[in-house]
C-alpha cells in the first residue's frame, strides 16, 4: 500500500473525470471522515484511512484487497478503470444510459450497445464521455464510453453502436480471477 | 359495431346484452346420447311381441337360476340359523314387524318387493299376501293418479273384492309409473287391446323385475361383467388373507442367514431389512430373535446402511453413535436430497421485497425462508439461472445456503465494531456481517488459500462491501498479525458431514484420520479465534465457531477444548431453534454449558447440518495450557466448571501446571507442605500477581538473577528464600505466564510487583483467583514484600531461612520457598523435596542462571515431585481435577530423577 506518484495520480483523476466529472471532489471530501488512492500491485485501492491503519499492519505479501478497488495502471501507464468501481461511479455519473431488457444480456456478456437497444439517454451527452449504463430498473450494470452525442443517436441507424463497452458487472462471473 | 343508437323512438331498443354477447344455447345433445332411455318407446308391436319372448325365455333360465340360488342360500341360511337363531328371529321380528318368518326369503325392501308381487299377481296364487298388497296398494295410490279414482276411504272389503282385477290394471300403472317416461303411450294405446298383451307386457315387465333382482336377462357383456367382478373379489380376498400373511411374517422379523448376507439380493431387498431392523430395534425386547444379541441386530444394520447408502462403515458408525436408529435413517435419506436453493439478500444495495419482486419478475419462484430471517429468500424454481441474472451481478443478493445465515445472526455484530471472520472464503458469512454492520467499522476477511480469497474479493466488490480487509493468513497465526477485535466469527474447516447431500464424497471418504487432522486444526484456529477477541470491548467480546459437521468430535469437543484453554464461557446464540448441543457423547462428558450450543440437521430443520457456538471472552489472560493429553480425555467436567465460575482458578491450576514443568529449568522455590496452607488464605493475590508487570519484573530480574547467582556462588542452604524471591521476580518478568505460577513465583514476585504492576493487574485478577495454589502464592506476597527486601540482603547473607522465618505470618510458605534454593540442589533438595517441587512449580525461566537455576530447580522437582503429587491431591479437594497437574508432576518427577542420576 504506498501512496500514488504524482504522475498517477493525475492519470488517475483525469479517468475519473472523464466519468464523474466535478463529482471527483466528492470522493476525497467526505463527510465520514478521510478516505485516500493507494497502489498496491499497480492497482489503486480507495480506502477510509482509518482502514488504512489497520490493513497496514497486515504484511504486503498476506493483504490481498483493502477498501474498493478502482482500477488498475497498465504496463504503458495508463489507468483502467474496473467493474468494481461502479459503486462509487454509478452515483456520481453526470451521464447514464438505460438499456432495454433486451439488451441487457448483450452489454452484460461486454458487447457495445447499438441503438436499437438504447432505452433512454441523458440528454446533452457529450461525444466520448463516460457513461454509466443502466437497466430499465435502474441499476447500474456497466460503463462505458458514448460514441455518440444525444442528438446524433436519434438519427443513428439501429445497428449503430451507441456506447462502447468498458466494463459490466459480468466480469464478476466471467473474470473473477483478475478483478484485482 | 356495437348497438344502434336509438334515433327512432317508436323503436324499442332491446336491453340485455349485445350481440356480442349472445346467450349461449342450451347444450344440444347428440341423438345417440339421449335415445337410450327412450328405445322401448319406438318399438313396433312386433318387436315388442318379440322382446316379451325373448324376456321370457330368460326369465325361465332366471327362474332356474334363482332356484338355485335360493336352493343355496337356504342351505346357508339354515346354517346361519343354527348358529344363532334365536337372536336372529327376534331382532328380524323387531326390525320389520310387518313380515313374518314365512314371508322372509321373498320379502324385500319396498319397490324389489312390488315387482315381485306383479310376478305373483299373474299366476294370482297370492293370498296369504294380502296384508302385504293392501300395504303395497295404499302406496300405489300415492304414486299412480289413475288410481286415485278410488280413494283410501274405500273399505279394504271393496279392495279386497276387486283384488285381482285391479291389481293387475294398477301393476301396469304402477310400471308405468315407476319406469317414468318409459312407456307411457304404450300403455295409453294398448289400453284398450287385449289383455293377452298386458299380460305379456305384464310378464314383461315381470321379467324386468326379475332382472333387476337376480341378474337374469343380460347382455353376455354383463355377465362377463358381473363374473369379473365375482372374480375380482375373491382374488381381492385371497389378495387380503396374503396381506395378512405378509404383515404376520414382518412382525416376526427373521434374521438373515449367513448365505443371505454373503449373497446380497436386491437394493430393495436391502431396505426393506432396514426398516425391518429398524423396528426391531425400536421393540428389541418383544420383537427380537432368541439368542440374538442387539449388537448383531445393529451390525446387521450397519452393513446395510453401508450397502444402501453407500457409506463407509467408519462414518456410518459414528453416525450410528451419534442418532438413534430411526432418526439416523431419517438423516440418510434427508443427506439424500439436496436442501432448496436460498439467497441472501444484500441490505446495502436493495430490500428484500424489492428484490423478490424482481424476481419473480424475471420467472423466479419464490418466499421468505422463515419469520427467523429477515433476508433470506428460498427459491423453488427458476425459468432463469438464479446464479447469472443482472440482479445478482449487480450485487443484489448472494447465493447462500440458510443454514449460514446462523453463525452470522449468532455473532450479532453491530455497527462500528471491528470485526474477523477467520475463515471467510467465498465471502458470503463475511458479506452478510458487511451489510448488517451496514458498511461501517472494520471487516477483516481473512482466509489461508490463496485462489478462494478472489472469490472474497468479486463478492465483496459485487456486493458493495467497502469497509472490509482481506487478507490471507494462516488462522492460527492471525493472533500474531492483529487482535483486539470485538467479535471474532470463525467457520472452521472441516469434514463436511451435514452437507453430504452438496458433497457425498464426503461419504466414502472421510476416515479417522481426517476427523483428526480437522479437529485438531478446528482447535488450534478457536484458540487462535479466541486470543484474536478482546474481552475488554464495551460492546463484543464475542466468538462464534461454527462447522457444517455434525460429529461431536468437530463440534462439542473442540469447544469444550477451548473453554479449557481460554477465559472464556458459552452464551447463548440467540437462534430460537435448533437443537441443543451434547453434554454427553460416549465416554465424553462436556461441560454442561454446551447446552447452549447449538446443532442443525438436514432432516428436522431442512437446512444443511451445522453447529453453532457462542462463546463470551471474560478475560484476556491466557492460562497455562494443559498437557496435551487434557484435551481429549481428561476430566473435562472438573476442568471446566471452575473457568466458569472463576475461570482464574482453572487458569491457575494450568499455569500451575505448566509452570511447573518450566519451573524445573529455572529454578525450585517456596515449600510443599507451606504451600497448601498458604494457598488457602492468599489465592487471589496470587493470582492477580502473574497477570500484570512483566515490565517491572524484568526490572527485577537482573538484578535477582544476579542475587541468584551470588548466592549460589556462596551456596547458602539457606539460600532458598532468597531463590525464591529471585525466582519470584524471575517468574513476573514473563508475566504472561505469571498466572500459572502464582504459588511458587508469584507469591514472591507479588511485593515487588504489587508496588509496581501487580497493583493493576491484581484487582482484575484477584475476583477470579481462588484456588489453593495461588492461596499459597497469597501469603506469600505480603512475606514477599519482606522477603524482597530480605532477599536482597539476604542473597549476600545466603541465609533463606532466617528470611522465611522472619517473616513470621506469611513465614510458612516463604519457608516453604525458601526451603527450595536453586543453589543447595543435591543437600537441600533431598531435604526440602516437598519446598522442591513448589519451586518446580515455579514456572519462569528468565533468569541469567539459567542453566543453574534449571538444574537445581530440577533436582528440587524431582525430590518434591512426590510432595506434590499428595499436595496436589489434598488441592484437587477443593474442586478442580487436575489431571494433567498428576501428569505433569509425573513428568517432572522423571526429569527430577534424571537430574539426580546425572548429578
Amino acid at each position: 500500500m504506498k501512496v500514488l506518484s504524482e504522475e498517477r495520480t493525475r492519470i488517475l483523476f483525469e479517468k475519473l473525470t472523464k466519468y464523474i466529472g466535478v463529482n471527483v471532489k466528492l470522493l476525497i471530501d467526505r463527510p465520514d471522515g478521510t478516505y485516500c488512492f493507494r497502489e498496491k500491485k499497480d492497482r489503486v485501492y480507495y480506502i477510509s484511512e482509518r482502514l488504512l491503519h489497520l490493513a497496514q499492519t497486515v504484511k504486503p505479501d498476506n493483504l490481498i484487497a483493502a477498501g474498493t478497488c478502482f482500477g488498475k495502471f497498465t504496463k504503458t501507464n495508463k489507468f483502467r478503470l474496473h467493474i468494481t468501481a461502479l459503486t462509487y461511479i454509478a452515483p456520481y455519473a453526470p451521464y447514464k444510459i438505460w438499456v432495454k431488457p433486451s439488451a441487457e444480456q448483450q452489454f452484460l456478456y461486454g458487447h457495445h450497445i447499438i441503438k436499437s437497444g438504447l432505452g433512454r439517454i441523458t440528454e446533452n451527452t457529450p461525444k466520448h464521455h463516460g457513461v454509466v449504463v443502466h437497466t430499465m430498473s435502474d441499476i447500474p450494470i456497466g460503463f462505458g464510453v458514448a460514441a455518440r452525442t444525444t442528438a446524433e443517436c436519434r438519427h443513428a441507424d439501429p445497428l449503430a453502436t451507441i456506447v462502447f463497452h468498458q466494463a459490466d458487472v459480468g466480469e464478476y462471473i466471467r473474470s473473477e480471477d483478475t478483478l484485482t | 359495431m356495437g348497438r344502434k343508437a336509438k334515433f327512432d323512438e317508436t323503436k324499442k331498443v332491446k336491453k340485455g346484452p349485445g350481440r356480442k354477447a349472445r346467450k349461449q344455447p342450451d347444450p344440444v345433445f347428440k341423438k345417440e346420447l339421449l335415445e337410450d332411455d327412450t328405445v322401448e318407446k319406438k318399438l313396433t308391436h312386433r318387436q315388442k311381441q318379440r322382446a316379451a319372448k325373448r324376456a321370457k325365455k330368460k326369465a325361465e333360465l332366471a327362474e332356474k337360476r334363482k332356484a338355485l340360488k335360493q336352493a343355496k342360500k337356504n342351505v346357508a341360511k339354515q346354517t346361519e340359523v343354527a348358529v344363532d337363531e334365536d337372536a336372529e328371529n327376534s331382532s328380524d321380528e323387531e326390525t320389520a314387524p310387518g313380515y313374518t318368518d314365512d314371508n322372509k326369503e321373498w320379502l324385500k325392501p319396498k319397490q324389489k318387493n312390488k315387482k315381485q308381487q306383479k310376478g305373483k299377481v299373474e299366476k294370482n296364487d297370492s293370498e296369504s299376501e294380502e296384508e302385504d298388497d293392501s300395504g303395497h296398494e295404499e302406496e300405489e295410490d300415492d304414486e299412480g293418479s289413475e288410481v286415485e279414482e278410488e280413494s283410501e276411504d274405500e273399505s279394504p272389503a271393496k279392495k279386497k273384492a276387486g283384488g285381482e282385477k285391479y291389481k293387475v290394471g294398477t301393476l301396469d300403472d304402477l310400471f308405468k309409473d315407476s319406469d317414468n317416461e318409459e312407456n307411457g303411450d304404450v300403455s295409453s294405446d294398448d289400453e284398450g287391446a287385449a289383455s293377452g298383451g298386458k299380460l305379456d307386457y305384464d310378464s314383461d315387465s315381470s321379467g324386468r323385475g326379475k332382472d333387476s333382482d337376480d341378474d337374469d336377462d343380460m347382455l353376455p357383456i354383463e355377465k362377463a361383467n358381473i363374473k369379473l367382478k365375482k372374480k375380482q373379489k375373491v382374488d381381492k380376498k385371497l389378495a387380503d388373507e396374503e396381506m395378512q400373511l405378509n404383515i404376520a411374517k414382518q412382525d416376526v422379523f427373521a434374521f438373515p442367514s449367513e448365505e443371505e448376507l454373503n449373497n446380497p439380493a436386491s437394493l430393495q431387498d436391502v431396505y426393506q431389512r432396514i426398516k425391518d431392523v429398524v423396528t426391531v430395534l425400536g421393540d428389541f425386547s418383544r420383537l427380537k430373535e432368541d439368542g440374538r444379541s442387539r449388537c448383531e441386530y445393529t451390525d446387521l444394520l450397519l452393513k446395510d446402511l453401508c450397502t444402501y447408502y453407500s457409506y463407509n462403515e467408519f462414518l456410518m458408525e459414528v453416525l450410528l453413535q451419534i442418532f438413534p436408529v430411526q432418526e439416523l435413517v431419517e438423516f440418510l435419506e434427508a443427506s439424500e436430497v439436496a436442501r432448496p436453493v436460498t439467497i441472501r439478500t444484500n441490505s446495502l444495495k436493495t430490500r428484500r421485497r424489492d428484490l423478490a419482486q424482481a424476481l419473480i419478475n424475471r420467472g423466479v419462484n419464490l418466499d421468505p425462508v422463515g419469520k427467523w430471517s429477515k433476508v433470506g429468500l428460498v427459491v423453488y424454481s427458476s425459468t432463469v439461472p438464479i446464479g447469472a441474472t443482472p440482479e445478482y451481478l449487480a450485487g443484489h443478493y448472494i447465493l447462500q445456503g440458510a443454514s449460514s445465515f446462523l453463525p452470522v445472526m449468532a455473532l450479532a455484530p453491530q455497527e462500528n465494531e471491528r470485526i474477523l471472520d477467520m475463515c471467510a472464503a467465498p465471502g458470503g458469512k463475511a458479506s452478510h456481517i458487511a451489510a448488517i454492520m451496514k458498511n461501517t467499522g472494520t471487516l477483516f476477511a481473512n482466509d489461508a488459500n490463496k485462489e478462494r480469497t478472489k472469490a472474497v474479493v468479486g463478492n465483496f466488490h459485487r456486493l458493495g462491501v467497502v469497509n472490509a480487509v482481506i487478507t490471507n493468513h494462516d488462522g492460527r497465526e492471525f493472533p500474531d498479525v492483529m487482535k483486539g477485535f470485538d467479535r471474532v466469527l470463525l467457520d472452521a474447516p472441516c469434514t463436511g458431514t451435514g452437507v453430504i447431500a452438496k458433497d457425498p464424497s464426503v461419504k466414502t471418504t472421510k476416515d479417522q484420520k481426517d476427523i483428526q487432522r480437522c479437529f485438531n486444526i478446528q482447535r488450534q484456529l478457536l484458540l487462535a479465534a479466541i486470543d484474536c477477541c478482546t474481552a475488554k470491548s464495551s460492546t463484543g467480546g464475542y466468538i462464534v465457531y461454527s462447522t457444517c459437521s455434525i460429529l461431536p468430535e468437530e463440534n462439542e469437543w473442540v469447544v469444550n477444548y477451548a473453554l479449557k484453554r481460554r477465559n472464556v464461557k458459552l452464551v447463548p446464540t440467540g437462534l430460537d431453534f435448533g437443537t441443543e448441543g451434547f453434554v454427553k457423547y460416549r465416554h465424553h462428558r462436556f461441560h454442561p454449558s454446551l447446552k447452549l450450543t447449538r446443532r442443525f440437521y438436514p432432516h428436522t430443520h431442512n437446512m444443511d447440518g451445522f453447529f453453532v457456538a457462542k462463546f463470551k471472552k471474560f478475560s484476556n489472560v491466557i492460562p497455562e495450557p494443559f498437557k496435551d493429553e487434557d484435551d481429549e480425555e481428561a476430566d473435562p467436567n472438573t476442568t471446566e466448571t471452575p473457568k466458569e465460575n472463576g475461570d482464574a482458578q482453572s487458569d491457575e491450576e494450568n499455569a500451575e501446571t505448566g509452570n511447573k514443568k518450566q519451573a524445573p529449568v529455572k529454578r525450585s522455590a517456596p515449600s510443599d507442605s507451606a504451600q497448601p496452607q498458604k494457598k488457602k488464605t492468599k489465592p487471589n493475590k496470587a493470582q492477580t500477581k502473574p497477570e500484570s508487570k512483566p515490565q517491572t519484573t524484568n526490572n527485577v530480574l537482573p538484578n535477582e538473577i544476579n542475587s541468584q547467582k551470588k548466592k549460589k556462588n556462596r551456596k547458602n542452604k539457606k539460600k532458598q528464600q532468597n531463590v525464591e524471591t529471585s525466582n519470584n521476580e524471575q517468574v513476573v518478568a514473563p508475566t504472561s505466564i505469571s498466572n500459572e505460577k502464582p504459588v511458587n513465583a508469584n507469591t514472591p514476585q507479588s511485593p515487588g510487583n504489587k508496588k509496581n504492576k501487580n497493583k493493576k493487574k491484581l484487582k482484575a485478577i484477584a475476583p477470579t483467583s481462588s484456588t489453593t495454589e495461588t492461596t499459597v502464592t497469597t501469603p506469600q506476597s505480603p512475606g514477599n514484600k519482606k522477603n524482597k527486601n530480605k532477599n536482597a540482603p539476604s542473597v549476600p547473607e545466603k541465609v533463606n531461612n532466617d528470611n522465611s522465618t522472619s517473616k513470621s505470618p506469611q513465614s510458612k510458605t516463604d519457608a516453604a520457598q525458601t526451603n527450595q534454593s536453586p543453589n543447595n540442589k543435591k543437600k537441600k533438595n533431598k531435604k526440602n523435596k516437598g519446598n522442591k517441587q513448589q519451586q518446580g512449580a515455579n514456572p519462569q525461566t528468565q533468569a541469567v542462571s539459567k542453566n543453574e537455576d534449571k538444574i537445581t530447580e530440577q533436582v528440587a522437582v524431582a525430590a518434591s515431585k512426590k510432595l506434590k503429587n499428595k499436595l496436589n491431591k489434598k488441592k484437587k479437594q477443593i474442586g478442580q481435577i487436575n489431571p494433567n497437574k498428576d501428569k505433569v508432576p509425573a513428568k517432572v518427577q522423571a526429569a527430577g530423577k534424571k537430574f539426580k542420576k546425572n548429578k
